[in-house]
């Protein structure tokens, strides 16, 4: 089933309805059910992110309680909170903040974007979705988890998925970079979804990468965020059909 | 005038909401009982801020963000203003948020509802929708209690924070916290009373259905929507919750009587199966809030007690809900943030868990008239005897107090204490006859024997001043029973039978002679 989370101000006060209306099924009512509109160019921005200094350990997480977690981890699990690797940083969410022709609109793809929680870790950590778009939630693990939304341009929710192999579906109704998503079962469960009114984001990969792709001609302010280390923005300009680059560089706080 | 300050404190959806001439003398004559009555804790502007706000834990409402714990409505969703209206007029039980019904006219408390939405831009233009819940099936019948079990146990794994027996000790418990970082604990499912959204079937299949936004209990709506459990197996699990406490909510007696039991015959400990049977009396316990450090919402809201003498000895078996074996450093985190929510302004807080502590309290003097030391720890004139227990270490002894506080251990008390899962069993034993009745009373047997508590949980920083209290209570020592007291009643019982019977019968002639003068006219 499919159902809108919550409308923030913006959209409440322009449609006058609002946060946890349920949408029916099949993407009727706002949600187009067809694939996303055709771009509005072919150009692209991409980079690297790159991290220099000292890389930060990340925490060990004790999952004596959740034997079944604790399995998928040999040697021990970790909370991913930063990766890197060859002095490139993963896990980077990296969206056009701003620049895109004022009355541009775009629909959110009928596809949903997909959340896993495997041996008590979220998969992915950090990812974009854009408004109105599902959040297919699994549950990949035997166990119980909770999964909760606390956005604060959204409305959140709260939902738990006790068995292997359930799912659940939401949806953001703003804009909002990020919005965290957290297990109260196991404390130690993060995730970040970005949530965004156009389709111009990316994820750094494990190389550091991410591309964005589609735009028109023009000159983007475009933000990194990541999760301990913050924002960073740069001004890009892509000509038409081109490329730019935009490379970012995060270090650990002094 | 008003408009324009209501304004300025509001929200941008408030002062569209105003535009409407009704909406805004609704929020108008809100505005005013909301700043009168609510925002002493709430704050003025919502945002749960208000001058008692950190003295209370867990703290109030922040209006703010719009999430709201007790709602029909799905989670995320806002409440409807019934549930709003149903939460100002019975409280929440479990914290200090009282029932209002007999303060609040319903126009006055619709107003405040109304004002209190405009502390939210998500409440504009907004009708929630509440779920449909069914109505809650017959019984429960034993296997409906065992499904219930099942599902809470294996199925829902409700166990992972509300612990085995329900008391809100379950592993995942220490790491809690809700929407505004503040630790949070989970209800202890054994005290119906204290739920927040109240404590019938119904109402505990609500929470399950619906969560209780702003805080870790999710909902399990999508749970039915899979297929993992059916919906009977929800009101089952319900069911089976609510099974956890009393049929009826307990209701304090003032007296407690020590049931006289053969020489040599006292349980040999908490544990012993010959407390079963001995009746229990429930002592209901209240924040101590008269001297500073005041504390308004303790860790421990009730005490059993039960008791047993031999003519000799005087045996007392406590028994509580504590979720913490304090101090406990699995909880050390849980208990820095919490201190670090509350405020210092009534004294410091403590830097670190001490042990859980309990004081049984008795006059050193029995008073001969109705006048009692002062309940707290007596003063200067009439002192008190306390017998003190604190697991770490697992000590008891007795000493006297002026006051709060001004405890001094004296000689060793026999005790024994066990701790399972989230409850303390705490048995305590002493002579009748007091070796210095300096330091406590002789216990006499056929009186009432003043005793009063206090109660601390040292994982949240509770001790001797910052704790739970109970009023005066009394413990009477059973007499040996005499035999007039069988034949008395037999007499008595013959002298009214035959007092009515004579009744009666000059009852009924009277009558006969009135109905012939009636039948005469």
């Amino acid at each position: 089933m499919k159902r809108v989370v919550s409308i923030g101000v913006v959209v409440a006060l322009a449609a006058g309805c609002g946060g946890g209306e349920k949408a029916p099924a099949g993407g009727e009512g706002g949600a187009p059910a067809a694939a996303a509109a055709a771009p509005l160019g072919n150009a692209s921005i991409s980079g690297t992110i790159a991290f220099t200094g000292a890389v930060p350990p990340n925490p060990t997480i004790d999952m004596s309680e959740e034997p079944a977690c604790a399995a998928k981890h040999a040697g021990g699990a970790t909370d991913p909170v930063v990766v890197v690797s060859d002095g490139k940083l993963a896990n980077v969410f990296v969206y056009v903040k701003s620049g895109l022709p004022a009355d541009a609109s775009f629909q959110a793809p009928a596809t949903p974007v997909e959340i896993d929680q495997q041996g008590c870790l979220y998969h992915p950590r950090v990812l974009g979705l854009m408004v109105g778009q599902d959040l297919l939630i699994k549950n990949g693990d035997p166990l119980l988890h909770n999964i909760k939304a606390v956005p604060t341009e959204n409305r959140g929710f709260n939902i738990s998925q006790p068995s292997e192999g359930m799912t659940s579906t939401r949806s953001f109704s703003t804009p909002e970079v990020m919005v965290p998503i957290e297990c109260n079962v196991h404390g130690w469960m993060h995730a970040w979804v970005g949530v965004r009114p156009d389709p111009y984001f990316a994820v750094s990969a494990e190389d550091g990468t991410f591309t964005i792709t589609g735009l028109p001609a023009g000159t983007y302010e475009v933000e990194a965020w990541h999760e301990t280390f913050g924002t960073k923005t740069m001004t890009v300009t892509v000509p038409a059909d081109g490329q730019a680059t935009a490379d970012f560089s995060f270090s650990p706080a002094a | 005038m008003s408009r324009w300050s209501l304004a300025g404190t509001a929200t941008l959806a408030a002062a569209i909401l105003l535009a409407s001439p009704l909406a805004a003398q609704d929020t108008a004559r809100g505005r005013v009982l909301y700043q009168q009555w609510c925002a002493g804790c709430h704050g003025e502007t919502g945002a749960g801020d208000g001058e008692a706000a950190h003295y209370m834990w867990p703290h109030p409402r922040d209006f703010t963000r719009a999430l709201f714990q007790i709602r029909t409505t799905e989670s995320g969703d806002l409440p409807t203003d019934d549930d709003l209206r149903r939460v100002i007029d019975v409280g929440m039980p479990g914290t200090a948020m009282p029932a209002w019904r007999s303060k609040f006219r319903p126009a006055d408390r619709d107003a405040i509802v109304a004002y209190l939405k405009t502390f939210s831009r998500f409440f504009a233009g907004q009708t929630p929708t509440p779920l449909e819940f069914g109505s809650a099936p017959g019984g429960p019948s034993d296997e409906d209690l065992a499904e219930g079990r099942r599902v809470f146990v294996d199925e829902l794994e409700c166990v992972k924070c509300h612990g085995q027996r329900g008391r809100g000790d379950g592993p995942s418990a220490p790491t809690l916290s809700d929407d505004w970082d503040v630790p949070i604990r989970p209800a202890d499912l054994t005290m119906n009373w204290t739920f927040n959204g109240g404590g019938t079937v119904e109402d505990i299949y609500r929470r399950l259905r619906t969560g209780l936004d702003g805080t870790p209990m999710p909902s399990f709506s999508d749970v039915l929507a899979s297929n993992v459990i059916t919906d009977a197996q929800l009101w089952q699990a319900a069911q089976y919750v609510r099974s956890l406490s009393p049929a009826d909510p307990p209701r304090p007696r003032d007296v407690v009587r020590a049931a006289l039991v053969p020489a040599g015959g006292l349980p040999a400990g908490p544990e012993d199966s010959a407390w079963a049977a001995v009746e229990e009396y429930y002592i209901p316990l209240v924040g101590q809030v008269v001297k500073r450090p005041r504390w308004f919402t303790p860790s421990v809201a009730a005490l059993w007690v039960k008791a047993a003498h031999d003519g000799e000895r005087l045996v007392l078996r406590l028994r509580w809900d504590d979720r913490t074996e304090s101090p406990d450093p699995e909880w050390d985190e849980f208990f820095q943030l919490t201190m670090a929510a509350l405020t210092d302004a009534d004294g410091a807080l403590p830097s670190a868990q001490g042990p859980d502590r309990v004081a049984v309290q008795f006059p050193v003097r029995l008073p001969e008239g109705p006048e009692l030391p002062f309940f707290l720890g007596g003063d200067a004139q009439r002192k008190t005897s306390d017998i003190v227990w604190t697991s770490a270490p697992d000590a008891a002894s007795v000493g006297t107090a002026t006051g709060l506080g001004t405890w001094a251990p004296g000689g060793a008390v026999e005790h024994a204490a066990a701790f399972l899962d989230g409850e303390w069993l705490l048995q305590i034993e002493r002579p009748l006859a007091s070796s210095d009745t300096t330091v406590m009373p002789d216990l006499p047997e056929g009186l009432p024997i003043p005793m009063a508590f206090q109660v601390a949980d040292g994982s949240l920083g509770e001790g001797a001043v910052r704790g739970a209290v109970s009023a005066w209570y009394a413990v009477y020592l059973d007499v040996p029973t005499p035999a007039r007291v069988y034949v008395q009643p037999i007499v008595a019982g013959l002298l009214t039978a035959g007092l009515g019977l004579i009744v009666v019968i000059r009852a009924q002639r009277r009558g006969r002679a009135k109905g012939d003068t009636v039948e005469g006219v």
